[in-house]
This record gives C-alpha cells, structure tokens and sequence, in this order.
C-alpha cells in the first residue's frame, strides 16, 4: 500500500515540478494558497477587461471616423473576449463567474485602478490603447510564462490581440501629433493624464509588494512589478519622442551605467486614494457593472425557462 | 436621362442604403458593454460592426460617383437630419433588449430577402455590397429568430416585453415596403429592389415566428412614414450629435 503523502511533501514535490518549468493544471494538487492567488489574479485581470470596457466604451458612438469606430468597436470587443477566456481559466480552480461577479459588486475583488480614471477626450482613446493596453501587453508577455496551465494558455491568445490594440492607440496619437494645435495639445494632454496612472499598473514597489516573492516562488509571475515597470518606460520614452510627445516626468533621464531610464518617483498616495474608492470614476464604473447585470437579469431568466420548456417538450415526445 | 442624371439617382441610392446601415449599426453598438451578459454584448457588437462596415461601402460607393473631396465620413459626420434618408425604425432608441431584438429581427426578416435581391441588381457594385450583406444577414436573422422564440416562449415578463416591444415597431414597417418615385424607377431598371415585393414574404415568415414564439400579431391601426424624404423623429439629432461631436467641434481635421 502506498503511504499517504504528508502537506509538505506535496508541497516539496510541488514546488520540483514548478522549478522544473512544468505547467500546473486544474486537477493536480496545489497548495490551497497557490490555488487562492492564481484565482486572485486571474480573477482581478478578468474584471479589468471588462471594466475596462467602459471608458473605451464611453467613445465608440463619438469616434470621428467610420474606420475609427469600427477599430474601437473591434477592440472593446476584444476585451470583452479576453474577459471571457479569463473568467473560464479561473472558473477551473472551482469559482463560477457569477461568485467572481459577486466578489467584484461587494468589493472583495478588485480590477485595474487606471479604469478609475475618465475618457474625456478622443486622444484619450490614443493614450488607452497606447500606453495602458502596452503596460498590459508588457505585463502579459511576461505572464505568458506563469506556471498555471489555463492562465497561460490565455495570455498567448491575449497577447496576439493585444499588440494589434496598442498600435491602433498609437496611430491615433500618431495623426493627432500631425494635426492642428488643437489636437496635438489634446494628445499631450491624455498622454500627460494616463502617465502616472499606467506607471501605476505595475503595482507597488517590489519591496512593498505583498504578493510579489510567493508569486516569483511559485512563477506565478515571472518577473517582478520593478522590472516590468522599467521595460515599460524604456520602451515608451522613443515612442513618445518619434511623434513629439513630452513624458511628464522631469526626472526622465537616460542612465548609461544601467542601460535603463531613470525615472521620478509615482505619487503613491494618489494610487492608495483612487485604489480605495477616491478616483473620478469609482463610482460609475460599479454602478454601471451592475445596473447591466441586473437589466439583463430577466433576459437571462427567458433563456432558462425557454431551455427548460425545450426539454419538457422533447421529454414528452420521447415519452 | 443622360449617363450623370443616372449615377446620381444611384448615388442617392446607395446613401439611403448606407444611412440605413450606420443608424441601425449605431444603435447597436451603444449596447457594447450595456449586453444582459458578456457573450450577448460580444454578439451585438459584431452585428454592429457588420451594419457599420455595410455602411461604409455603400458610403464609399456614394463618394466614388461624387469624386472630389468626398469620403465615406462626409456623409456620416457632415450632413444634418433633414438629409439623412434612413428608414425611420432604424433611428428610435435602442429601449429595452426586447425591443432592440424585435427591432433586429423584423429587420433582418427584411435585409436577408431584400439583399438576395440586391444581388441581382445590374449595377455591379451594389450586387458587390449586397453579395457580401447576406452572408452576414443570414447570421443577424439565425441569431434575432433564436431570440424571439426565447423571449417570447420564456417568462411571463420577457413574453410581456417583447409582445409590447413588437407593438411600438409595427407602425415603422409599412415604411418598410413603400416606394417613391427615385427607388420605383430604379427597380424598373433593374438596379433598386422592389421591395413593395418583399412584403408577402416577409408576412409569412414573420407570423410563422410569432406563433412558434406566441406572440399575437400587432394590430394594423397606426403607421409613421417620412425616412426616406428626411423627415425624423427628434431621436435622430440626438444621435447625429453624439455621432457628429468630434468632427464638429474640430472641423476640417483627420483623425
């Protein structure tokens, strides 16, 4: 008779096939507080698709063209898609989506802070697309690698779509920079708002970071808030300056030593403040999440009665 | 009628079609995010972007015969509701899923018969377009069928909704199925569908979804007409000037 293996065996045994680079998948044994960070993130990147669906969604009937509307149209469907594909990789650690709804509407589960700020001109589309979906893509490459199966098979399909979505944000930055004054003003004026707050997505300090080294541990994520941080701003400092865009960042310099830009310090009071419940769109994104839900409620009830009745009737038949 | 008298009343043509695409399309996507649940938002979106894409080729098709300046955004962002020619029923407000879907489904009953016509039409490009439009109509209708038949045969409340949904709507159709002096000459050249023709197919097929759904026909006792002569209901300047913003605050710029 085989013994049974103790908690921490199986933790040891574990943490081997993690060091080994093999993929956790739903039905093998996980420790449980793995289980609850995976669900965590996954759920939480899950409700930043869609929530984040609303401030691009608050442009899709003032786009200025017909091949802008349908590139944003495509695009917030996108993120809906990539809410769904999350929603079912965490729905295989034993969640359903409507508890996940549920921990979102009282709060228990959070989505990215930045959908707390407004979209309150078109360039805002451009600065979205560009700098908030490129933190992401930055984000998802890296996660493209985490050690649970479902999540990582996600974030490939993710990534392919989401490179198409920060070069759509670009261009449109791109021909705003080559426009009136007005509009390259309004281009500085988005890239100067979303700034900070998409320096903010990375999360905390890895010092700070309560999730960061059980998370490096366990390859749930593979490189840390700091390092994802930095490839962002190394990237999006050329970008910017191609198209004559300014970085609001004084302290924005190149480092030679490191190969890296040195960059000023995030004001963490304001991510603590719009974090918990101070931004401009808290509010409205919440109340908007669940008004949905709830005038959809009777749309959902008619296609369970219509599927029950649907069965009752072909039970009678086959009677 | 000389050869640019004829292109002309094409032309006019294909704007009608292309202000029917963009308002129904329209209205559709101000349901992204706004869905009763996630896949159904992904869904109504994609019918959005199919009405909008149908708009810009029969927009672009419009620009071709004008030439000059002339885009396929000219005629969505720089013209007021008096030039606007869309059949009303596209441009009432989406309401309740209900009625957005019985909206869809009367419509989609009519798109799929009438762009098979279309199909047939001697002008080249407009078959082009109405080649492309089936395809994706037969998809709109599976999918607006399907919905009638849930809402109506489901609960007592989505019964309720849909019958009054279906109600508000009649009015609109006999609009539908009428036509003035430009589409009556141009369907007896062969290139405008007949769409007067369509009306008894599109009767029967309509019933027989309503009684499998068990939905009473509405009765016949009032009709609203003046789409396609530019008279509105106050809806569509809202929505003109949602549509419209960017491109009237800031004119003359590309985007």
């Amino acid at each position: 008779m085989t013994r049974v293996l103790t908690e921490a065996e199986l933790e040891e045994k574990f943490q081997a096939r993690i060091d080994a680079e093999e993929k956790i998948e739903p039905k093998d044994w996980m420790p449980d507080k793995y289980r609850k960070n995976v669900l965590r993130q996954m759920s939480q990147h899950a409700h930043s698709e869609v929530i984040g669906m609303q401030p691009e969604g608050n442009w899709i009937t003032r786009a200025p063209t017909l091949h802008r509307k349908c590139i944003l149209l495509a695009k917030v469907q996108d993120e809906g898609g990539h809410g769904l594909y999350l929603y079912s990789a965490a729905e295989t650690l034993g969640t359903s989506r409507e508890e996940m709804n549920d921990a979102l509407h009282d709060g228990r589960a959070k989505y990215a802070s930045i959908f707390n700020y407004p979209t309150v001109t078109w360039a805002d589309m451009g600065a979205i697309g560009w700098l908030v979906d490129g933190a992401a893509i930055v984000n998802q490459v890296s996660l493209q690698r985490t050690s649970y199966g479902p999540y990582s098979r996600g974030m490939v399909r993710i990534c392919k779509e989401e490179s198409f979505h920060q070069r759509q944000g670009y261009h449109i930055m791109m021909v705003l920079m080559r426009g009136s004054d007005e509009q390259k003003n309004m281009a500085q004026d988005a890239l100067n708002r979303f700034w900070w707050p998409s320096m903010m997505m990375f999360g905390p300090h890895d010092t700070e970071s309560a999730h960061t080294a059980q998370s490096m541990k366990w390859k749930i994520k593979r490189q840390t808030n700091d390092e994802l941080r930095q490839k962002f701003v190394d990237q999006s400092v050329k970008q910017a300056e191609v198209i004559g865009l300014k970085i609001p960042d004084p302290d924005l310099k190149w480092n030679e030593e490191r190969g890296h830009y040195d960059f000023g310090e995030i004001d963490w009071e304001e991510f603590k403040q719009v974090v918990n419940g101070n931004g401009l769109c808290n509010r409205q994104r919440m109340a908007h999440h669940i008004k949905a839900q709830e005038e959809g409620k009777w749309v959902r009830d008619a296609i369970t009665a219509y599927e029950e009745k649907k069965r009752q009737r072909a039970d009678q038949a086959a009677a | 009628m000389t050869d640019n008298n004829a292109k002309e009343i094409i032309k006019q043509y294909a704007i009608r079609l292309g202000d029917d695409a963009l308002v129904q399309g329209h209205r559709l996507s101000e349901w992204c995010r706004n869905g009763p649940f996630l896949e159904e938002d992904l869904a109504l979106t994609n019918v959005a972007l199919d009405f909008i894409g149908r708009a810009r080729m029969f927009y672009s098709y419009a620009a071709d015969i004008d030439g000059g300046d002339y885009s396929e955004d000219s005629y969505a962002y720089q013209r007021d509701c008096r030039d606007f020619t869309n059949l009303l029923i596209h441009e009432l407000p989406g309401g309740d899923f209900a009625f957005t879907m019985a909206r869809q489904y009367l419509m989609d009953e009519y798109s799929l018969m009438f762009m098979e016509r279309l199909c047939d039409s001697s002008d080249e490009t407009l078959a082009a377009v109405a080649a492309k439009s089936v395809k994706e109509s037969r998809y709109h209708l599976r999918r607006s069928r399907d919905w009638m038949l849930r809402l109506g045969d489901g609960t007592q409340e989505s019964h309720k909704r849909l019958q009054k949904a279906l109600g508000d709507l009649w009015g609109y159709m006999p609009e539908v199925f009428e036509l003035d002096d430009l589409e009556q000459g141009l369907a007896d050249q062969g290139i405008a569908v007949d769409s007067a023709a369509l009306k008894g197919g599109w009767e029967k097929a309509v019933r027989a979804t309503f009684s499998e759904a068990t939905i009473d026909v509405p009765a016949d006792d009032w009709s609203v007409r003046g789409g396609r002569q530019g008279m509105h209901t106050e809806y569509l300047g809202h929505m003109l000037s949602d549509l419209q913003f960017v491109q009237r605050a800031y004119p003359g710029q590309e985007w």
